[in-house]
C-alpha cells in the first residue's frame, strides 16, 4: 500500500510503498530499495525507501534469563514495552536514547548512545548476538564471533545490511526506579565543560544549552547528572501523553520565542546547585511526556543537526559553533550538549570520544546553506555528524567524518546487500 | 483461572490471551497448527505477564481429532476463546469450490466440532462442580447480512453466530456464559493489505478489551463498536429488492 510518509522531522516527505513484517514469514523483498522500520523516529531520510517492511508486527519477547539479565526478542520490541516489563523486575535497558518510542532494531542500527556513554558506551556494545534477513531471503546470524564483519556493519549501519529480526542483550540492574538527580547551572561555555568533566563519575549526565545566549553567556546550560537510587521501588507507570491536537502554524516558533523559552527554562532553576528525586520518565524522556512535539514546527517540520567534536577539538568548537549559531538566529529551541566516551569497533556508529551537541531547526529559508557552512567546520574539526537525525548533508562531509565507510561498503557487497537495502540517505550519501 | 485460545497465534486471540493475561493473571493454552510460532507467542506471554502458557496443536479442520485434542489438554480451561479463522478470497471461492469449503469449513464446521465438544465437558462440569465456565467465540459483522464482496467468508461467520445463539441459550441454566464477538474491520494478519476503510478499522487490542468488558459485565452479544452496530442495523433494514441493486 501506498503511504506518504515522514521521519520524525517531517522533513523531507515521500510516497512509498509499506508492508508489514508478519510473524512466521519470510518475505520476498523487493530487488532495490528496501529498509526497515520501526517507530519512524530517525528524524531525517534514514527510514525512507521506496519499500518500506514495518517490523512493529514482530515484538516478541523470546527468552529472558533473569540471573543475567539477559533478553532475547524479536526487533519491533520498542523501549516503552521493555520499560513496562522489566523496570518492576529491577531491570533497565543498559543504554536509552531520549525517547522511549524506538525498537530494539532500531537502536542497534542507530548504535544509539545514551546519557551514560561516557561511562557505558552504545546500545550495541549490550548486544551479543543478532539474527538479520538478508535479501534473498536467507538469514545471518551475527555476533563478535561469527560473521563478526557483518555484526559490526549492522550495529550503527542504518538497516542497510539487511532487515534486524531478533537480538540478544543484556539489560542492567537497578535498584530503584527514581534517580537521584543534581541540576547545576553554568553561565558560560567554559564553566558548563568544566562541570560535565567534574561530574563525569555520574552514570547519567547531559546539559541543557541555550544556544539563542551570545556574548558572556555564550553556552550558559543546566548540567543534569543522575543516579539510580537504591531504595528498592519498582514502580512503574506510564503516564498518558497528551498530544499537540494539530500541527502549529511555524511563525510561533521565532527568535523572540524561542529565546523567551530558553530563558526561562534556565532561570526556571533557582540556584547554582540542586538536587532533587525523578523518576525514568522525566529524567530519561522529557520529550516523551508530549505525545507528538514535533509538530510545534509548522509544516516545513525541522531538521535536527548533532555532532560531535573530538575532545582536543571540543572547546574551541562548540564555541565557534555556539557563535554562528547566535549571530544567525536560526535559534534552536533546546540544544542538549553531552560528554561521550571513546568510540566502538562499529563501522558507522556515531560517537567518538569528546563532546557531542545535538540541535533542532525549523526548516525555513537560509537554514540549509548555513547548515552546509556548520558542516564544513565540524569536519574541518574532526567531527562527524549523527546518521539517526542526518536530513541533508553531502556525501563529502560524510565520508570524511567516517572513517569505516570504506569496510562497510566492502561488507555490503560481500553480501550482496548493497542493491537491496537503501534508504533515500544512503542514495544521498552514496554510501 | 486458565484459558484456552484456539487460533493462539492469530492477532485477536493473542490481544485476548494479553487481556486475561494482564488483567486476571490467567495461565493459558494457545492452540493451533503453526507451533514454532506459537512457542514464540507463548515465551513472549509468560515473559511479560509471568502467567503460565503452554502450547498444543490444533487443527480447526482435522473434525475427527477433536475429542481426542480436548480430552488430552494438560490443563482444563475455565474459558475457551474461539479465535481462529479464515478470510479466504471471495473471488477464488466463486471460481474454486476447495476454496470456498476451506472457508466454510474452518469457520464454521471447525468451530462448530469443538464447541461440541467443549460444551459437553462444560455442561459436566459445570452441573457438578459448579465452576464458572465461559466460551468467548469470535464471529463478524460480515454474518449479519451477505453481500456478493465476502458472502462465502459472511455465511459461515453467520452459521457460526447462530450456533453461539442456540448453545447460550443451552447452556445459560448452568450458568455458563457465551459470548459473541462480531467485530468489523480489524487491523491483523488477516487484513494485511487488504484496501480497508481506515477510519473503522479497529486494533485487536480495542477488540480485545471489548471482549473483556462484555465478558465481566455478563453480556451475551457484543458488536465493537457502536457504530459497526448502526452500520449493520441499517445494512439489515435495506429490502431485499433494493439490497439486489446495491454495490455494498
Amino acid at each position: 500500500m501506498k503511504k506518504t510518509v515522514s521521519g520524525w522531522g517531517r522533513y523531507p516527505v515521500m510516497e512509498a510503498e509499506v508492508r508489514e513484517l508478519l510473524p512466521g514469514s519470510t518475505p520476498a523483498l523487493p530487488e532495490e530499495g528496501v529498509i526497515a522500520r520501526g517507530l519512524g523516529r530517525s528524524y531525517g531520510d534514514s527510514a525512507l525507501a521506496d519499500t518500506l517492511y514495518r517490523t512493529l508486527p514482530r515484538n516478541r519477547m523470546l527468552d529472558f534469563d533473569g540471573e543475567r539479565g539477559e533478553l532475547h526478542c524479536e526487533a519491533g520490541v520498542s523501549f516503552a514495552e521493555l520499560l513496562r516489563v522489566f523496570v518492576p523486575r529491577g531491570w533497565f535497558p543498559p543504554v536509552t536514547a531520549g525517547t522511549k518510542h524506538i525498537t530494539v532494531g532500531g537502536a542497534i542500527a542507530s548504535d544509539v548512545h545514551g546519557k551514560n556513554h561516557h561511562r557505558d558506551g552504545c546500545f550495541s556494545d549490550y548486544v551479543r548476538e543478532l539474527t538479520l534477513l538478508g535479501p534473498g531471503g536467507e538469514i545471518f546470524a551475527c555476533s563478535r564471533e561469527e560473521n563478526p564483519e557483518l555484526f559490526h556493519a549492522t550495529c550503527g549501519g542504518m538497516g542497510l545490511t539487511g532487515i534486524i529480526l531478533e537480538a540478544r542483550m543484556r539489560m542492567r540492574p537497578i535498584g530503584s526506579s527514581k534517580l537521584d538527580v543534581m541540576t547545576l547551572k553554568a553561565e558560560n561555555l567554559e564553566e558548563i565543560f568544566r562541570l560535565m568533566e567534574e561530574y563525569g563519575d555520574w552514570p547519567y549526565s547531559v546539559a541543557w544549552l541555550d544556544c539563542m545566549a551570545g556574548g558572556r553567556k555564550l553556552g550558559r546550560s543546566l548540567l543534569m547528572a543522575g543516579r539510580f537510587r537504591e531504595d528498592g521501588r519498582l514502580d512503574y507507570t506510564e503516564k498518558a501523553a497528551p498530544g499537540i491536537p494539530f500541527t502549529l502554524p511555524g511563525f510561533l516558533l521565532n527568535r523572540g520565542t524561542v529565546s523567551a523559552f530558553n530563558a526561562l527554562y534556565y532561570h526556571r532553576v533557582r540556584g547554582k546547585r540542586t538536587s532533587g528525586i525523578q523518576d525514568i520518565h522525566s529524567f530519561f524522556y522529557p520529550l516523551d511526556i508530549i505525545s507528538n512535539w514535533n509538530r510545534i514546527y509548522g509544516r516545513q517540520g525541522f531538521l535536527q543537526y548533532q555532532f560531535v567534536l573530538p575532545k582536543e577539538n571540543s572547546y574551541e568548537g562548540m564555541k565557534s559553533v555556539l557563535e554562528e549559531i547566535s549571530a544567525s538566529g536560526m535559534g534552536s529551541f533546546l540544544s542538549v550538549l553531552k560528554l561521550m566516551g571513546p568510540e566502538n569497533d562499529n563501522f558507522l556508529s556515531f560517537p567518538l570520544e569528546g563532546y557531542t551537541l545535538a540541535l533542532d531547526f525549523k526548516v525555513q529559508p537560509g537554514l540549509f546553506d548555513f547548515l552546509d557552512g556548520l558542516d564544513c567546520l565540524v569536519a574541518d574539526l574532526g567531527g562527524r555528524i549523527y546518521l539517526t537525525k542526518d536530513a541533508r548533508m553531502s556525501s563529502g562531509i560524510f565520508e570524511e567524518g567516517y572513517p569505516g565507510l570504506q569496510r562497510f561498503r566492502e561488507v555490503r557487497n560481500s553480501y550482496g546487500m548493497a542493491g537491496c537495502f537503501e534508504s533515500e540517505q544512503s542514495r544521498r550519501l552514496e554510501i | 483461572m486458565h484459558i484456552l485460545i484456539l487460533g493462539g497465534n492469530s492477532d485477536i486471540g493473542l490481544a485476548i490471551a494479553r487481556t486475561y493475561a494482564e488483567k486476571e493473571g490467567a495461565s493459558l493454552t494457545l492452540a493451533s497448527r503453526d507451533t514454532g510460532e506459537l512457542e514464540r507467542n507463548a515465551s513472549d506471554l509468560s515473559i511479560r505477564y509471568g502467567v503460565e502458557v503452554d502450547t498444543v496443536r490444533f487443527d480447526a479442520c482435522d473434525f475427527d481429532a477433536h475429542r481426542d485434542f480436548y480430552k488430552q489438554l494438560e490443563n482444563r480451561p475455565d474459558g475457551v476463546v474461539l479465535a481462529f479463522g479464515y478470510n479466504g478470497d471471495q473471488e477464488r471461492a466463486q471460481a474454486d469450490a476447495e476454496e470456498q469449503r476451506t472457508i466454510i469449513e474452518t469457520n464454521f464446521l471447525g468451530a462448530a466440532s469443538i464447541l461440541r465438544v467443549v460444551a459437553e465437558d462444560f455442561e459436566v462440569r459445570a452441573n457438578r462442580d459448579g465452576e464458572s465456565l465461559f466460551i468467548i467465540g469470535l464471529s463478524s459483522v460480515a454474518g449479519e447480512r451477505g453481500r456478493k464482496a465476502n458472502y462465502v467468508y459472511g455465511s459461515s461467520k453467520a452459521g457460526l453466530s447462530a450456533y453461539l445463539s442456540g448453545l447460550r441459550q443451552r447452556l445459560a441454566p448452568q450458568g455458563i456464559q457465551v459470548v459473541t464477538v462480531k467485530p468489523g474491520y480489524v487491523d491483523t494478519k488477516m487484513t494485511a493489505g487488504m484496501d480497508l476503510p481506515g477510519p473503522l478499522v479497529l486494533s485487536p487490542d480495542k477488540v480485545a478489551r471489548k471482549t473483556y468488558s462484555a465478558w465481566k459485565r455478563g453480556k451475551s452479544v457484543t458488536y465493537v463498536t457502536w457504530y459497526w452496530r448502526v452500520i449493520i442495523t441499517l445494512v439489515k433494514m435495506v429490502p431485499e429488492r433494493l439490497f439486489k441493486r446495491l454495490e455494498i
